[in-house]
């Protein structure tokens, strides 16, 4: 097998605000093709980094290549060759769905008629075709990020960066983003994302990059990570609010490879969740609610940094 | 690959100039499709705007003045007096609202900036596009004050036809380093209202728009020389009235042109700490 084409590579990138480390030394590396994701919590160095590979912002030190260019020297020709999803829109919202595909063509130089073609296709692609001549402003949540996708294709980008694509999203309308990217990738393009949800990450990435305080904790496909740093199934465990301190004592007892206590959940990391929920009630244990179900990178999560996701 | 890519630093067959120009270009397009919706309003204040003025100051306050007398500001009558001193102050005008609001609301608002920095355009084109689109503004809105000036038989030289690159140069020495501020607001716009109440009114009725900055006091003059507006006033009125020195032109249009020039390095700068940061 001929090896992979790398498209990004950083080595010890750092970016600092004043005293303010927000990526501290990071090794990574971008293959041509692969869809690949940063998930970590809000304030882990997720944008940070999506910033620098969009050669918006300047690393502080370290090294970084994108498309074989440095973004310090040579930012326009690869910002040329990117197509970016920021985490907040960035639409015109009083012009129509089309004339913000207009202009952002035109931003990357492109005719007018080679945009105008783009545009029936991508908004067919993005499900907004019938809303092509109205205005943005009254479009739905999902409907505007869905623009945005459209929008960072224009350019028929090499790499395309997404990040938090769905944060603010409802369920439905998640999933329709997620169906799209998924598509994306089928299509071949690259991508990089950003997210805090482990269900985001699983279904879209190839291979992740858990983040924590501007650091990478781990580094593999979804499968693996939960392999290496879980158990195959999870037991967990709701108790009275009175029973809880006590309960989680008595726990210990049980043979698992772990135990989480949380807030309102005990965690017991097992191989077999059913005989272990056996265990608990042979210890004169009787839990409110009990559930067993597969290990999740929300595990994998709190294993590397003893915080949930959504905790931040 | 189909998009025409920027050329970078190493394979740049143009010449940085010609990249620069072509790049504020795609950048001042935006502006221009935004004005799209809404050049039919801007259109009816820019003709009422001078109407209006000219109508009460210069016509029905001017025939008081004419009467008591116009030799404080030297024998002509007071609505020949007023309209070029008026031209150059509605470009300050026309600068001012195209730059502190549009630039705070394509910065923080709606984030257009942030979306055309992804592109291949820089901070710097950015800035320069949205210049571009003020100076077309400007060239708009003194073209119709002219032709409403010549209408209300307020020109006394043909030296008046250069009021129109004087003004618009007048109103880019106040755009330049207005954008370059507003692009630095990152918390609210309150610092607007200060340059509204505390800098253009006072620019407005101070810098010999409605009477000779020799009726001020002494100390307060050094002030006004100082403003650009003073300086386009002072250049439109001696074209319009065709008492032109020719020193004192040139002093005044490279005043404003060093103003207008330090605005754009300064934009450069402030642009980019916003945009690339």
């Amino acid at each position: 097998m001929p090896e992979p084409e790398i498209l990004i590579r950083a080595h010890d990138l750092t970016k600092r605000f004043g005293d303010f480390t927000a990526v501290d030394g990071i090794d990574f590396e971008l293959r041509r093709g692969e869809a690949f994701g940063f998930l970590g919590p809000n304030g882990a160095g997720k944008s940070s980094t999506m910033r620098m590979i969009g050669c918006v912002s300047p690393p502080s030190a370290g090294e970084l290549t994108i498309l074989g260019k440095d973004p310090r020297t040579d930012g326009p020709a690869i910002r040329a060759r990117l197509g970016v999803v920021p985490q907040e829109d960035t639409l015109d919202v009083e012009l129509t769905v089309r004339e913000n595909l207009l202009i952002y063509g035109r931003y990357f130089g492109l005719p007018r008629d080679l945009i105008a073609e783009r545009t029936a296709s991508l908004l067919e692609f993005v499900q907004l075709a019938e809303r092509a001549d109205d205005p943005v402003e009254p479009l739905s949540g999902g409907m505007k990020r869905r623009l945005t996708i459209a929008r960072s294709l224009i350019n028929d980008p090499e790499i395309l960066i997404l990040d938090e694509p769905t944060t603010g999203l409802d369920p439905q309308a998640r999933h329709v983003v997620w169906d799209r990217l998924f598509r994306l990738k089928q299509q071949g393009v690259t991508l990089i994302l950003t997210t805090h949800y482990m269900d985001e990450a699983e279904q879209l990435c190839d291979r992740l990059v858990v983040m924590d305080g501007g650091r990478i904790a781990a580094e593999d496909s979804p499968r693996e990570l939960i392999e290496r740093y879980s158990t195959r199934e999870v037991l967990e465990l709701r108790f009275d609010v009175a029973d809880h301190e006590q309960a989680a004592d008595k726990l210990a007892d049980v043979p698992a490879e772990r135990i989480e206590v949380l807030a309102d959940r005990i965690l017991l990391y097992v191989d077999n969740g059913d005989g272990a929920l056996t265990v608990v009630r042979g210890l004169g244990l009787e839990p409110l609610t009990s559930l067993v179900r597969r290990s999740t990178l929300e595990d994998v999560f709190l294993r590397l940094t003893g915080r949930r996701l959504e905790d931040g | 690959m189909t998009a025409s890519v920027l050329p970078s630093r190493t394979d740049l067959p143009r010449s940085q100039l010609a990249a620069s120009w072509d790049m504020s270009v795609r950048a001042f397009r935006f502006w221009l499709v935004d004005y799209r919706r809404t050049w039919r309003g801007s259109i009816y204040s820019s003709v009422l705007n001078p109407v209006l003025y000219l109508g009460a100051m210069g016509l029905a306050l001017g025939r008081l003045v004419d009467q008591h007398g116009t030799a404080s500001i030297g024998r002509v009558s007071y609505l020949a007096f007023l309209a070029p001193g008026l031209m150059a102050a509605s470009a300050m005008q026309t600068a001012v609202g195209e730059s502190l609001y549009p630039v705070y609301t394509a910065v923080k608002w709606q984030r257009t900036y942030q979306a055309a920095a992804s592109t291949p355009l820089r901070p710097g084109d950015i800035f320069r596009g949205h210049v571009l689109f003020t100076a077309m503004r400007l060239t708009m809105n003194m073209t119709i004050f002219l032709g409403i000036m010549a209408a209300f038989g307020a020109i006394r030289s043909a030296w008046a036809v250069a009021c129109l690159p004087v003004a618009v140069l007048t109103g880019l020495a106040f755009a330049t380093p207005l954008d370059a501020f507003a692009v630095t607001q990152s918390k609210n716009d309150q610092a607007f209202n200060v340059i509204f109440r505390f800098g253009m009114i006072p620019l407005f009725l101070f810098s010999g728009t409605f009477f000779p900055i020799t009726q001020l006091p002494a100390w307060i003059r050094p002030i006004a020389y100082a403003t650009p507006l003073w300086h386009g006033v002072a250049l439109c009125r001696a074209l319009s009235l065709g008492t032109v020195d020719v020193a004192a032109a040139l002093g005044h249009v490279g005043y404003l042109i060093v103003i207008a020039a330090l605005g754009l390095a300064w934009g450069q700068r402030t642009y980019r700490r916003r945009l690339h940061v």
